[in-house]
Order: structure tokens, then sequence, then C-alpha cells
């Protein structure tokens, strides 16, 4: 009998995660290490509302009249910025976390609906440049397989500072997961667990960032966009700072972010929501007098079109996503409940990326688990999604009278909750009142 | 005859956009006066001479070239260099050949802070001493020091090998001093006289990983 219908009450304090946490930790005498973002509650794009047109606005005609998605990333100083279908990319994540199959299924994915994918630490995969039409380069502390023949076969590069599920946090891809190929690419003996570093070897602080971007630039000719990436802290100085050092992109990444490994208590302790990290960094573009001509990327969290639609609405040029991207592709799928709960998780609550024992093939590189992942069929899936995130989003976007997903705005939006009015800077329903405006 | 670019007249991007263009056998170049990111990114078989002081990640990510700055060199010299060789004449300032992959580097003075981290397979030869933190989780390839080392040597190291014949500092987490056999000794002695060096390996000592830190135990919390 469920303890509840007969009176037990768990405690709000000690729920029953924090007690198995609890008891995990008295055991193992060791922290947790886990995949997936922060799972507990947090203000979100869900606490924002659009406001559709009615007499004041009018709205555009479905599937008639356009809603135009387009959008292009590195107008500042490239001489090739990205020119993207749709304003949702794929997020860098490594290959070594991910399986080659999956990688391969991302770019896929990504390519078939004319957006980017990215790749991550570790260096680049042949399959992920061979099947992805965008791919950004990504330039990380660990400098694992970096490669200057790579960074000139990108077309974006993609300075890591951090991400939002461990700002000022490094990485560690644990033993089980470096393989042969996994350790070749990164110059490592096979099976050890492999650190990455939290700060860059060769520079710190902005004023050596911006002469790190220039070198970067001059190796490739000022060819190629250069983004830089910050996990969502000190979100408002840390773009300015980034704009400073010459960023093309700014790529702001909230503590809901994914990640394949890191420990529980940085996932759910660092960073701020994405919601109340994207007014900060808007506000300092807009400051700087560069709001559009830097574009802003948002990720941490993303699901849908209205997470989409909403963050455009903020000041977004696109979003970004992870997680949702390895959803679609198959992970955590129903049908392999039985695995999941074999390694003591379930369907819907599977977040061991960093174990390498993935039942849906996607985190892994066993190559008898990644085999099940076919990276056309997932490929395919991921497109689908992509598709849906873009028309969710153009719906919306239409109802509230915009030509293009980009022509979204604050003045569309209002809050559900005093919180993420006072985050995201717009009313709260129904009121004329920000909270904190004017102050 | 080598082909002539004088910095002082001519921008540093027009003389990487050449460097990345013309498969010329030699260059010189004039007046660099610690401007950044010189001759970085080139590739080819050819040399480069910059006659004066370079500022950050000079010859940064070089693939087959011979770069000799007749000067000083700041921050990430060679930093990711792939192959080929860089020598520095003078003094190299912190994180000299960084993550560099393959090649080797030659500073003839001192070098800074950082020498040789996360070094993934570049030969590294210090002429004299290097700063705190060299090699610093240095994966693969050798670092040579002629002169001292600083505090925390190959500190968190992997399978770097480190060669110092004054004395050390300290040592990083997990790095020891490990025996030096007749293999270390011969590749020492190859190493040297690639720089075109002159002290005898016997005069050095070899540290390397004590390989502790290569799972994550939670006997190693305090060395994380
Ligand atoms: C499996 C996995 C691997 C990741 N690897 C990297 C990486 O190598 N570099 C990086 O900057 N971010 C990495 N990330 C973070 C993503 O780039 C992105 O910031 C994040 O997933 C966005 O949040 P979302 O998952 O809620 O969409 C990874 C995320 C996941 C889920």
């Amino acid at each position: 009998m469920e303890p509840a219908s007969h009176g037990l009450r768990e405690s709000a304090t000690f729920d029953r995660a924090t007690i198995h946490a609890i008891q995990r930790a008295a055991e193992t005498g060791i922290y947790d290490i886990r995949g997936w973002g922060a799972k507990r509650k947090l203000p979100h794009f869900d606490d924002l509302l659009l406001l559709g047109a009615s007499m004041s606005r009018y709205p555009l005609e479905g599937y008639r009249e356009r809603c135009d998605t387009d959008v292009v990333l590195g107008t500042r100083h490239a001489k090739h910025p990205l020119r993207l279908a749709t304003p949702v990319t794929i997020a860098g994540m490594s290959f070594g976390a991910l399986s080659a199959q999956a990688k391969e299924a991302l770019g896929r994915g990504a390519s078939e609906v004319g957006t980017s994918t990215t790749t991550g630490d570790g260096g680049m995969t042949p399959e992920e440049r061979g099947h992805s039409k965008h791919l950004v380069y990504q330039y990380l502390p660990s400098r694992y397989g970096m490669n200057p023949d790579d960074l000139r076969a990108a077309d974006a590069i993609e300075v890591v500072l951090g991400q939002g599920a461990k700002p000022g946090g490094g990485g560690m891809l644990l033993g089980q997961k470096i393989t042969e190929r996994v350790a070749g690419m990164r110059t490592l003996p096979v099976g050890i667990d492999q650190r990455s570093a939290c700060r860059h070897p060769d520079w710190t602080g902005p004023d050596d960032l911006a002469i790190k971007i220039l070198e970067l630039r001059e190796i490739t000719d000022w060819e190629k966009p250069v983004y830089v990436k910050v996990g969502a802290t000190r979100t408002y100085y840390d773009v300015k700072l980034a704009v400073h050092a010459g960023a093309d992109v700014v790529v702001v990444d909230g503590m809901q972010g994914g990640t394949a490994a890191t420990q529980d208590v940085f996932i759910e302790h660092v960073g701020i929501p994405t919601l109340a990290a994207l007014p900060q960094a808007v506000q300092a573009l807009q400051e700087l007098g560069v709001h559009r001509e830097v574009q802003l990327i948002v990720s941490g969290g993303i699901r849908s079109g209205a997470d989409m639609a909403k963050a455009l609405a903020l000041g977004a040029d696109a979003v970004a996503i992870g997680t949702a991207a390895l959803i679609a592709l198959g992970d955590n799928h129903p049908k392999y409940d039985a695995e999941y709960r074999e390694l003591g998780s379930a369907a819907g609550y599977f977040d061991d990326y960093q174990d390498g024992r993935d039942p849906a093939g996607i985190s892994t590189q066993d190559e008898e688990l990644a085999a099940r992942l076919d990276p056309a069929e997932a490929g395919r899936r991921l497109a689908n999604f992509l598709r849906v995130m873009t028309m969710e989003a153009q719906t919306l976007a239409r109802a509230c009278g915009k030509a293009h997903l980009l022509h979204l705005e604050p003045e569309d939006l209002v809050a559900l909750t005093i919180e993420s009015a006072a985050m995201a800077r717009v009313p709260l329903a129904g009121t004329n009142w920000i909270p904190g405006e004017g102050l | 005859m080598a082909t002539l670019i004088d910095l002082a007249e001519t921008p540093v991007r027009d003389l990487n956009q050449a460097l990345h263009e013309a498969p010329v056998a030699s260059w010189r170049v004039l007046n660099p006066r610690g401007a950044h990111a010189v001759a970085c990114g080139i590739r080819g078989n050819f040399t480069v001479d910059i006659e004066g002081h370079v500022g950050y990640y000079c010859a940064g990510m070089n693939q087959q070239a011979t770069v000799t700055v007749h000067g000083n060199a700041g921050t990430g010299v060679a930093e990711n260099m792939m192959s080929g060789t860089v020598r520095v004449r003078g003094n190299a300032s912190q994180s000299a050949g960084a993550t560099a992959h393959g090649g080797l580097l030659v500073i003839d003075g001192d070098a800074s802070a950082r020498c040789g981290i996360s070094m993934k397979g570049v030969d590294i030869v210090v002429g004299g001493s290097v700063g705190h933190m060299s090699a610093f989780m240095g994966q693969a390839g050798r670092l040579v020091v002629c002169g001292d080392a600083g505090d925390a040597l190959g500190d968190s190291l992997y399978e770097a090998r480190i060669y110092v014949r004054g004395t050390v500092k300290s040592l990083g987490a997990d790095c020891v001093e490990k025996e030096m056999s007749a293999e270390h000794l011969a590749e020492l002695a190859e190493l040297l006289k690639a720089a075109e060096r002159d002290e005898d390996p016997a005069d050095f000592r070899r540290y390397g990983s004590a390989r502790q830190l290569y799972h994550f135990k939670v006997d190693n919390t305090t060395a994380y």
C-alpha cells in the first residue's frame, strides 16, 4: 500500500532522493557523478506566456502568410558567417561521451533541416564532419584532439569557457568510456579516468582571450565565426567581456544545461537558470550597442518550439539543444525500460551518461550497445523533432503577428510568477508590474 | 635568398596570409616588436626567421615549418604545435609549447611558468630554467630542462617524460623521480643533440607519473 494513503508523510526537506543520496554517500565515500542537467524545479520558460494578437495587434494567417526562420550567425568579423535555416542548433557534445553513431546521427539530423551541430571535448570525428553541413568546432581547455586541420575544416569555432551544468568546473570521462579510439584521439592511455582541465592552458582572463581569438582568426584567415561559450553565472559581465574580447557569437548555457558527467552537487548548486541569464546577456549586448550584431545563442533546458519562441522574444538569436536532441535520438525511450531498470534506473529517469552502459547506444563506447543506434534513423527522428520545434515556434510567432521568428520581442511576453517576472523582466500577467523595475 | 617581410610596414595579417598561401623556401621577418600571433597556423616545409621579440602565440599550431625567434617570445609560443621545429634564441614567457602534439620546441634561455602544460607529444628542450607548474597534466612527449625547475613540476602528469639537470623546487601531485635507464639516457642524448646542446645526459634526473591518479578513488580526494 502507498505509505501516503495511510497517513505517512514524506519530509519535504529529507525527501526520498535526499535520503538515498546520504545513504549512497555513506556507503561509497564518494560523491555522485552523473549526466543530464539540473533536476530541481527552477523558474523557466514555462513561467512565461505569449500574448497572441487580437484587437490591438493582428495575427498572421497560419500556413499562408510567411513566418521566416532563417538566421545568420557570425556577421561581426567573419568572412563566412553561418547561414542557418532555423534558429535551433545542436550543442557541443563530445565524441567519447557519445558514441560515433550518435555523433553521426546529430550531424545528419541537423543537416537535414539546415542547422549546425557542434563537436565537443575530444576533437572532431570524420563521421560528424562528413555528415554535418555546418559544423562548429569547440576549442576547450583540455585541447584533446585539437588539430589545426580540423580547425580549418570547421565552419565556426567555439571557445568554451564553461558549461551551465558546471561553470568553473572541469570534466571527467570515466575509464570505462576510454576505448582505444577515444584514448587515441585524446593522446591518453586506454581505460584511465580522464580529467579535463577547468581553465585554458595558455590564457586567463578577457585580455588574454582577445589575443587568443586573434590567433584563432589568424590561423583560419578570418574566415570563420568565433563563438565564446559561457556557463551562466555573472552573465551580464561575462557577455560584455566576451564582446570586448572579440566574439562574433556569445553562447550562454543556463544551469539546467546537460552534461555527460559532472558531480551532482555541482549540477544542482552552481550557476543561474537560463531564464535569469538571458535578459542579462541581452542587456549587456544592448548596452554595448551590439545586440543582433553579436549574436546570442541560449541553451539549458530548451525542449520545444515554445521555449525557443520565448527565448527569441527575450532577445536571443538562436537556441541550442543537447538533452532534447539526445531524447529525440532515442535516449530514455520506454522500450529500454527493462534494461534501464537493470542498471538501477528507469525510462524517464536515466542520467548515467558517465557510465558507458547506455542501452539506447547513445552515451556509450561499447560497440554492441552503440550498434543499436542506427544513425540514419536516429538522424531522421532528430530532424523531425527540429522541424516540429520550428513549426511550433512559427505558430506562436504568427499568432503574435510576426513575419519572422526573430521579430518576437519582450513586449509579446508576460510572466506567471513574480520570480519569473523579475528574472525575465516582463510584467506579471494581468499587471504592468515588472518586479525590480525602476530600482 | 629569403623573402623579406618588415612588420614595421606590413600588418601581421598580411604576413600570415602570405605564409599560409605561398610556399617559399625561406622567410625573414623584421621588426616584430612584440606582435601577437606571428607566423601562426603555418603549414609546410619552409623556414621563418623572426628578427626580434614576439608577443603571444608565435608559431602557434605550427605544422612542419622551422621557425626561429631571434629574440624573446611571449605567452604560448608554439602552442599546439603539430610538427616541425620552433626555436627561441632568448627567453620564453608562460605556457611555452602548451598542448603541442608534436615537433621540437627549443628555448635557448629560460621558460616561464607552465612550460609544456598539457603537452601531447611535443619535445621541448629548455637551455635555462622553467617556472612553476611546468608539464602540468602532460600527456605525452618529453620536456628537457638544462637548468632548474620551479614548484609543482609535472603536477597531475600523465605519460609525458621529464628530464631536469638542475634542482627541482618541488614535484606536483603524482609526479615522482624515476630511474634513468640506458634507454632514457639514449633518448635524452638524442634530444640534446637535436637542440644543439652539449650537456651530458648523465647529469640529468628523470621524472614521470606515479600513475596514482589514473583512477578516480576516494583515497585521492585531497589530490583532486
Ligand atoms: C552528453 C553531453 C555531452 C556534453 N559535452 C559537452 C562538451 O564536450 N562541451 C561543451 O561545451 N558542452 C557539452 N555539453 C553541454 C551542451 O553543449 C549544452 O550546453 C547543454 O546540453 C545544453 O543544455 P540542454 O541539455 O538542457 O539542452 C554536453 C552535454 C551533454 C548532454
